[in-house]
């Protein structure tokens, strides 16, 4: 689409309009779905996977591998990269999708069931998962109608990851409070160390901050309200956050908006920076001879009326589409992918995920990844992450222009959330 | 064959139909049936291709401009909203502003660096120099590079912590580290750099064709009369270059408005790389499927295309009947 062709003008000219109507031709496009769907091979089941990293591929290969053993069915796994997949998903669930589709438990889920793009999986949910996992997770693979839509298989929870041999070194205390926190920034800064790296050139990174700032400033019931259009962002509580994010932004590594997370990862990686905000996905930045050096701790409290216990962990898991060539066939993967056996296989090769299953053995966990689960044990409330809990439209469109001009120009907060209820109430229709 | 009674003399079927043998001719033409069904097709199908694939889609576009719509359902689950979304666009949309801003700052940026350097380059690369085609080659090469490959290549140029320039400066000057990409009152020139490095080839070739193409009699009367290069350029040569130049200004116009591609890899276009294009994208193209709005900006994008392009296609029109 955006290649340039050498051609002769006029063709350019051409070429033009037909990109500007492109998005036209890609609209008149949803009508025709659905012709396709045929009847295909009853032995034969298709999934699309949105987990692309070597070691994802592999555990899904491996997983899926004693599905095909033990039901004698033929998978056939379409891989894709998972922002992309991401932005093309709704054109994607109104053609023609595969069986089995990798997707995100909670708000992005539920909208899709609601537009019937996907299908009930109460029924497997009934026969082989009604104990194993807990109601949280339950709730979040449960639409509004209360069937359920999503078998879960892991979680890459949020958290604030550092190298425990910096701190062994240097003497620092995890902190636990804002005061410890901030005490700890300062600290690492007169140590010549950038204390939280920070790359937020893409924009969603930037949604981890504020999610875990309004976490503990304001509890997670409010944050899931807010992100679910029920508040207004104009509001002395959104401020706060945006004030104590102002606080924290000296502490944050310098020029965050020109560097990728991966670079911000690296920043880690190098010691050049002392602490991270982010997801289990860090452990994809690190060398495996370092992973021993990983560790983590929760986002620290800011308040203790609210504590410090909700823990943002994304929960990934597969649902069926809307019109599966192979109903059954897709049932069944569904219903093994949910299984204690293909969660252990899956979570010892990927290392970001941990199982979701409740009778998971803990006992080979790494001492970062024992830590982890019992944080989201702990958790008396879990989130998603901003772009999972809200609609799309708003957290790519408003939300993210909106927290990289924070980062730009922490000034004028007032102004900057009176600008996002603007916008809000005509995304909400509220 | 063709039975035109004037000019006497055959002619191949295909010149027949030109404008001019037509003009002269009309009265008296009369087509066989299987010409008059091959011209059928050969209009009619690119016809109905460019109304199809055009005309169609674009109706479509600003028919969903006043309305909200996900994208997702049947048509009814359109909610026509009137001129809501102009209004959004140009009140309560912050990013709105900058990007017909920037676009207006690449417009102004293509047309003095790469155009001025891309016609330097070519009269140089006219004077058959050695190794002329190595040269033409290497300049043309950003044109046909991919984009993912351009970004990444800007990428190790522009990254703050890990980037050639800073790591140059660094050495050089001894300069603190300028983040490129970030900082948004410096990085659309950041980004402006690497499309003029584009667009230069592109503009080059364009002229190299349009130097060949001027007749070298004209060089050597204004030799014999006395005239320098310099001169001979700008009085002799660049006068009979018009046509190329309305092409390179059509060219350069259009790919100010349609410049997305390396935006779109640096920072999704945001965050002082707005541009209506990336706009148009991240509201319809993404996950965030806010049609009607997207479709909004792409119709006030069309709007401000379509003033150039009538400008354009009239003046051609004007040339093609004179």
């Amino acid at each position: 689409m955006h290649h340039r062709p050498a051609g002769p003008p006029g063709l350019r000219r051409r070429t033009l309009l037909r990109g500007l109507a492109g998005a036209g031709t890609l609209l008149a496009l949803p009508g025709l779905a659905g012709c396709g769907s045929g009847r295909g091979d009853p032995n034969l089941v298709t999934m699309a996977s949105n987990r692309a990293n070597p070691a994802q591929r592999e555990a899904i290969a491996e997983s899926v591998g004693l599905f095909e053993e033990d039901s004698g069915l033929t998978v056939e796994i379409n891989t894709f990269q998972s922002t992309p997949f991401q932005q093309s998903v709704n054109n994607y669930l109104q053609g023609t999708p595969d069986d089995v589709i990798g997707w995100f438990a909670g708000y992005r889920m539920r909208f899709f069931a609601e537009r019937d793009l996907i299908t009930d999986v109460t029924d497997v949910w009934d026969q082989h998962f009604r104990d194993v996992f807990t109601d949280q997770v339950r709730s979040l693979c449960t639409a509004d109608d209360g069937k359920q839509y999503m078998v879960p298989d892991s979680t890459a929870p949020w958290a604030v990851f550092h190298r425990r041999s910096l701190f062994e070194e240097r003497g620092y205390e995890v902190p636990t409070t804002r005061e410890e926190f901030v005490a700890l920034c300062e600290r690492m800064r007169a140590d010549g160390i950038a204390p939280l790296a920070s790359g937020i050139r893409e924009g969603w990174p930037a949604m981890g901050t504020f999610d875990h700032l309004n976490l503990r400033l304001n509890g997670p019931e409010f944050h899931l309200e807010l992100l679910n259009g029920d508040h207004s962002w104009d509001s002395p509580e959104v401020r706060s956050v945006f004030g104590a994010w102002a606080e924290l932004l000296p502490h944050h590594q310098a020029d965050s908006l020109g560097r990728g997370i991966n670079e911000a990862q690296t920043a880690l990686v190098r010691r050049e920076a002392g602490m991270m905000l982010c997801g289990m996905f860090i452990t994809h930045a690190f060398p495996e001879e370092d992973l021993d050096d990983l560790d983590c701790f929760a986002f620290p409290e800011f308040d203790p009326a609210i504590g410090a216990s909700a823990v943002e962990a994304p929960i990934d898991g597969f649902m069926l589409s809307g019109n599966p060539r192979n109903p059954d066939g897709a049932r069944a993967l569904v219903g093994h992918m949910g299984t204690l056996e293909a969660q252990e296989i899956y979570t010892a090769i990927d290392p970001q995920a941990l199982p979701t299953h409740l009778d998971a053995d803990t006992s080979e966990f790494s001492p970062l990844d024992t830590k982890v689960d019992a944080m989201v044990d702990d958790a008396e409330a879990l989130t998603q992450y901003m772009d999972r809990d809200t609609r799309p439209d708003f957290a790519s469109v408003v939300m993210i222009p909106a927290l990289q001009r924070f980062v730009s120009q922490p000034d004028d907060i007032a102004d900057l959330t009176a600008s996002i209820q603007r916008q809000k109430v005509s995304i909400f229709g509220r | 064959m063709s039975n035109a009674p004037s000019p006497p003399r055959t002619r191949a079927p295909g010149r027949a139909t030109s404008p001019r043998a037509t003009a002269r001719g009309r009265a008296g033409l009369r087509n066989s049936r299987g010409d008059r069904i091959t011209l059928a097709l050969m209009l009619g199908v690119p016809a109905a291709l460019v109304v199809g694939l055009v005309w169609l889609p674009a109706t479509v576009t600003v028919l969903l401009s006043f309305t909200r719509w996900d994208g997702i359902g049947g048509l009814d689950t359109i909610e026509w909203i009137g001129a809501q979304n102009y209004v959004d666009a140009f009140t309560i949309y912050p990013p709105f502003e900058p990007a017909l801003r920037n676009n207006l700052v690449w417009l102004v940026v293509l047309f003095a660096v790469p155009t001025v350097l891309g016609m330097f380059l070519a009269v140089l690369l006219d004077r058959r120099m050695r190794g002329g085609a190595l040269y033409q080659s290497v300049f043309y090469m950003p044109v046909v590079l991919s984009l993912a490959l351009v970004g990444f290549i800007w990428q190790l140029v522009y990254s703050r912590d890990q980037g050639l320039l800073n790591a140059f400066l660094a050495v050089v000057a001894d300069a603190p580290p300028v983040d490129w990409f970030g900082d948004s009152d410096i990085n659309l020139y950041a980004v402006l750099v690497a499309a003029s490095w584009r667009h230069t080839g592109y503009i080059m070739l364009l002229y190299l064709a349009g130097l060949k193409a001027v007749d070298p009699s004209l060089r050597e009367a204004a030799a014999i009369d006395g005239a320098g290069p310099v001169r001979t350029f700008t009085q002799v040569v660049f006068p009979a270059l018009l046509p190329i130049n309305l092409v390179v200004l059509v060219v350069t116009v259009i790919d100010a408005l349609r410049a997305f591609d390396i935006v779109w890899i640096i920072n999704r276009g945001r965050n002082g790389l707005e541009l209506i294009s990336a706009l148009v994208t991240s509201n319809v193209i993404g996950e965030a499927s806010r049609v009607g709005f997207g479709s909004a900006l792409a119709v006030i994008m069309l709007l401000i295309s379509l003033v150039f392009i009538t400008v354009y296609v009239s003046t051609m029109l004007r040339k093609a009947y004179r």
